[in-house]
């Protein structure tokens, strides 16, 4: 029967989803349309709609899931995704509105020369994009694991379909109901607790799980330092800081949100209006973390579908089946909107810098051609990352991939961002360097770090082993404190090297006076 | 096709209003405010995240001390980077205003002289 009802849940949701996708995408026909909204979104729109595209399965499931098993050390992780946007307001939303037109290379590209810079900023976004959606992936796939006690690749397949076309809308109704969904846990954890603060961190301070070997623990879960331990501990999580707070700076998925608003006060605002939503829903993630590492317990969690899946095994053990079901159909509507705006945002940017800027010289030859190659990369971007994550499988912690995610963005792309704007002697070279560097660098830190290198006792199972059976070269999962330092290296090195560009200078002044002035940025258009 | 003239006809020296922007004192006040603001907090919230990290990873037995009943250290202080933060994205909403004056009286001053609006802002996108 709550089989059933779960099952009308979700299918009503992604019927609402899709219809909602449907009606808006009839409504916009041009690409100024398509891709930025007319300009014309207010700033509380936004700010939900940027609250939306950020709070992922990462967050609902990702974080609530490190808190229940390592306390303290997964709160850590909501600390950072709040403080990032901090950057975000001070250095990076209003020049970028103000300089840009759709995709984050606009703002490159207003200096350098422009294909070589599109080039390697596309290659960026999408390998961004790829890693953020394979979380999103695996948290689809659990989720229905758990629902339905089944293979859950057609229903993966399904949310990346969905997942095409993304509206401001749709960002905004998931924001909505997914901090409509925590407040009521959050509110049902404390009830459980008497309402009283006092017995619900007593609690927290008497965890009891089994650890390996089958012995019963005791733990206080304030306590630091249960996943980040010593030697290399301090250093991950420096690293895991470092990573979100440029990081989300660099996430081309948000960027692009500032360029659906008709000027940089608006994207100001609605930058605040984000943070009070984004900071409010981290908050209470110290009640859905700590409420399933209490009420329902990690031994619990762990045999039934795993870290993710804390949030939703908490809602049915404190509410029953029909609470849980609905938390699962928040979870799944919050995944299929961020898959849709990562979809659009990594779309987006090959279709309008890689295909037309680099391949086309900027002529957008058929009306619409760019519109129709969006759509193709969606469906590449999401093959790829239903490929990797089913390679992955369902163990992964999804807010730690995401944290890699974040990483990349924040070595590749927030250099060259910062000296776009900032730098008037940065160059092509620069540009091209520092995001080649940053990607890279990255790419190879994660790969000869312990997430895909280690070494295996024969006891482990064939799917969470490591995929290279080697000791780790590089002593950390997060690789942010050497990646970001090398992007900004090769920024600067490329820079140096690099021919003097007297062009770039010159385009630096009139990019100083836009960025700061708003003089002559794209506006808003009646429709 | 960017060198936009003065729309009065005159004929001296074409200047963009780029530069002509660029030249302004109301401008050079505008980068340096934004300056004295924009840095000094940055640095202010970097260095206050970051003490997280340091001090629960190499000091984590002061800050599992408990100081407010059942709550220890550790979670009031990463409970206060929310606060902090909400606070500080409030303090440049109030700094802000004063950018959007610099900038409404640097537009004024641009179409007052004569500087025409609408055709710029193409090349390079």
């Amino acid at each position: 029967m709550h089989l059933d009802l779960t099952l009308v849940m979700f299918l009503s949701f992604i019927a609402i989803t899709l219809g909602i996708t449907a009606w808006a995408s009839r409504r916009s026909g041009s690409s100024a349309s398509f891709f930025a909204a007319n300009r014309q979104i207010t700033a509380w729109q936004n700010g939900i709609a940027v609250a939306g595209d950020y709070m992922s399965a990462a967050s609902f499931l990702g974080i609530a899931g490190l808190i229940a098993f390592f306390g303290y050390d997964g709160f850590l992780y909501s600390v950072g995704w709040l403080v990032a946007y901090l950057t975000v307001l001070l250095i990076v939303a209003e020049p970028l509105r103000n300089a840009g037109k759709y995709t984050m290379a606009d703002v490159l590209a207003y200096r350098m020369n422009p294909r070589p810079v599109r080039a390697m900023a596309s290659i960026s976004t999408l390998t961004v994009s790829t890693f953020y959606m394979i979380a999103q992936m695996i948290g689809a796939g659990s989720l229905v694991a758990l629902l339905l006690k089944e293979s859950h690749i057609s229903f993966t397949v399904a949310v990346s379909c969905v997942g095409v076309l993304a509206t401001t809308w749709v960002q905004i109704i998931k924001a909505i109901l997914l901090i409509a969904g925590t407040i009521l846990l959050s509110i049902l954890v404390l009830a459980h607790f008497h309402f009283s603060f006092t017995e619900f961190f007593q609690a927290i301070s008497t965890v009891t799980y089994h650890g390996a070997g089958g012995k019963l623990i005791v733990q206080d879960f304030m306590t630091p330092g249960l996943r980040f331990k010593l030697p290399y501990g301090p250093l991950e999580l420096i690293s895991l800081g470092m990573a979100l707070i440029l990081g989300t700076a660099g996430l081309p998925h948000i960027l692009v949100r500032f360029y659906t608003v008709p000027d940089a006060k608006t994207a100001r605002f609605s930058v605040v209006w984000a943070m009070i939503i984004i900071g409010s829903f981290y908050i209470m993630t110290t009640f859905l973390g700590f409420g399933a590492a209490t009420i329902v317990g990690r031994d619990f969690i762990a045999k039934n579908g795993g870290t993710n899946m804390s949030a939703p095994l908490l809602a049915k053990a404190i509410a029953g089946d029909v609470f849980f079901a609905f938390i699962c159909a928040i979870a799944f509507a919050t995944i299929l909107a961020v898959v849709a705006g990562l979809t659009i945002s990594a779309s987006t940017s090959f279709a309008h810098d890689f295909w037309t800027n680099v391949i086309h010289h900027g002529v957008e030859r058929k009306a619409g051609e760019e519109r129709l190659v969006a759509r193709i990369a969606a469906f590449v971007v999401g093959a790829i990352s239903i490929a990797i994550a089913i390679a992955l499988g369902p163990t992964a912690n999804v807010a730690f991939l995401v944290a890699l995610a974040f990483a990349v963005a924040a070595s590749a792309n927030l250099p060259v961002i910062v000296f776009s704007i900032y730098w008037k002697r940065f160059n092509t070279a620069g540009a091209v360097c520092g995001l080649l560097f940053g990607l890279v660098g990255s790419i190879v830190l994660i790969l000869i770090g312990p997430s895909i290198m280690g070494i295996d006792a024969a006891t482990v199972a064939a799917a969470a082993r490591h995929p290279i059976q080697h000791a780790p070269i590089f002593p950390l999962e997060n690789p942010g404190i050497l990646s970001i330092p090398i992007g900004f290296a090769g920024a600067l090195l490329g820079t140096f090297l690099g021919a003097k560009d007297p062009n770039a200078v010159q385009r630096f002044e009139e990019l100083e006076v836009r960025a700061n002035t708003g003089l002559g940025s794209e506006k808003a258009t009646a429709h | 096709m960017a060198t936009l003239q003065k729309t009065d006809g005159s004929t001296g020296v074409e200047k963009s209003k780029w530069d002509r922007v660029q030249e302004m004192d109301e401008f050079r006040l505008l980068l340096l405010a934004k300056k004295e603001f924009v840095i000094p907090t940055t640095v202010f919230f970097v260095v206050y995240y970051f003490a997280l990290p340091v001090l629960v990873g190499y000091a984590p037995d002061f800050m599992a001390r408990k100081v407010l009943g059942p709550v220890n250290l550790a979670y009031l202080f990463a409970l206060s980077q929310f606060f902090v933060a909400w606070g500080i994205a409030w303090a440049y909403v109030s700094a802000a205003r004063k950018f959007d004056k610099f900038g409404a009286h640097i537009l004024e001053t641009l179409k007052r002289e004569g500087y025409d609006e609408r055709q710029d802002g193409k090349r390079g996108l």
